[in-house]
């Protein structure tokens, strides 16, 4: 009995890191092709079936490329930062709540809060230790632009925890039952949706990455299997926020394919706002953090207090 | 827990051979020394990239740390919502967010936000 349920949990934990890897695939073609429509032009569609199978032709002409060795970096902790990035991308997928055959965390969200902040060490180290003055600095404003955003993360998420008293994920989807938490707190989920832009490095907030004045930001040395992997972890953090936010303020009842739907929107939202902003100023991004979005969660988060405790008493 | 750590130990697993397969794969490799220095538009580096840390992130690392902290303080009311008075719990917590919101604002006024000076 204990051997088979841990096998079976050892399967459908093998079925998730496979449908996560493939989902980050699509999701790279999914942006190519939205940005070439954005831009007028077609984008990939030559590779297999109108373009199908481009994500896997890239995967592999990415790892059969050149491995390259920086002098003067500090190699090892140069080679592994990009794997332990995308250790902590992949373990974050622990969290996803299913009833069974996988982990049912009651604290996961303290669990999905380590590990984001975890990620802000990989980030950083890779770029430390590439040791390349444009590196260095994309590393440095990456932590510091993280760790700004992490609060306010924090505290937006604590305010919907206050709704549902716990810090279980499943509990999300029985208390919007009836009314999604996004019509509760619209201007909270906007703040949401920003906020894990800047936490994952996407586009009006790419600083770690700014192509104008960076060249390429933390991963400019890294060739072949160190940016594949790089790359990976980023991509499947995007679509992990997009599934928390699909499952924190849009009713999360994943067994239903709508679930999945609105993941896949969430994630187009944030491959068009790439396609339409411009880059952000880095002072503005800043005072976005601390002046605008960590006040409103706070005072957002008075109010729901008062709220919880008018409603209970 | 058990599960958990086996979990851990296959996603070790599986990325460090992504990365292993990655080297192994890519045949094609030499190094010269205009190769392997750091990109700086075909130049010789021209100053070493050990600079020293910048103290405005330093200072909004600090500012994090002290509101880290705090988020950190505030978490467990989740947990103590069942475990004490309401009436008491209501007054901590109340009392805990003025504080926060205050401190907030205290640090505004104080121009410890600004980026630029």
């Amino acid at each position: 009995m204990m051997l088979k349920d841990m096998l079976m949990i050892f399967l459908g934990l093998i079925i998730l890191i496979l449908g996560v890897l493939i989902g980050v695939a699509f999701l790279t073609l999914l942006e190519r092709k939205v940005l070439g429509y954005i831009q007028i032009r077609k984008g990939p569609n030559k590779v297999g079936f109108i373009g199908i199978l481009q994500p896997f032709s890239d995967a592999i002409k990415l790892f059969t490329k050149e491995q390259t060795y920086p002098s003067f970096s500090n190699y090892l902790v140069y080679y592994f930062s990009p794997v332990v990035s995308f250790i902590l991308s992949l373990m974050i997928w622990m969290l996803i709540p299913y009833y069974y055959n996988l982990i049912s965390f009651n604290l996961g969200i303290l669990f999905f809060l380590c590990c984001t902040s975890m990620g802000v060490y990989t980030v950083m180290v890779a770029g430390w230790s590439s040791n390349s003055n444009y590196s260095l600095l994309g590393g440095l404003r990456a932590v510091a632009q993280t760790i700004s955003y992490e609060v306010s993360l924090a505290l937006i998420l604590m305010s919907s925890i206050l709704m549902i008293m716990s810090f279980n994920m499943m509990k999300f989807m029985i208390y919007q039952n009836l009314i999604w938490f996004i019509i509760i707190m619209i201007p909270l989920s906007m703040c949401w949706f920003s906020s894990s832009l800047a936490e994952t490095n996407r586009t009006p907030y790419d600083f770690a990455e700014g192509e104008s004045e960076l060249v390429s930001g933390f991963n400019i040395e890294y060739s072949s299997g160190g940016f594949a992997l790089i790359f990976l972890a980023e991509y499947s953090s995007i679509l992990f926020m997009s599934l928390l936010m699909v499952l924190i303020y849009m009713g999360g009842y994943e067994l239903t394919l709508g679930f999945y739907l609105k993941i896949s929107l969430i994630s187009f939202l944030f491959i068009w706002v790439r396609g339409t902003l411009p880059r952000y100023r880095y002072d503005k991004l800043m005072y976005l953090a601390w002046k605008m979005y960590l006040p409103i969660s706070l005072n957002y988060l008075f109010f729901y207090l008062g709220l919880k405790i008018m409603m209970f008493y | 827990m058990i599960m958990m750590t086996y979990i851990s130990i296959l996603i070790i697993l599986i990325s460090n051979i992504m990365m292993f397969l990655s080297i192994i794969l890519s045949k094609k490799t030499f190094s010269d020394r205009e190769k392997n220095s750091p990109f700086e538009c075909g130049f010789d580096p021209k100053s070493s990239a050990r600079i020293p840390f910048s103290l405005h992130f330093f200072l909004i690392t600090v500012i994090f740390l002290i509101f880290d902290v705090e988020i950190a303080l505030i978490f467990p009311i989740i947990k103590l919502f069942k475990m004490t008075n309401f009436f008491i719990w209501s007054k901590i917590s109340f009392f805990f967010i003025i504080i926060l919101l205050m401190g907030l604002y205290h640090e505004w006024n104080q121009n410890m936000l600004n980026w630029t000076n």
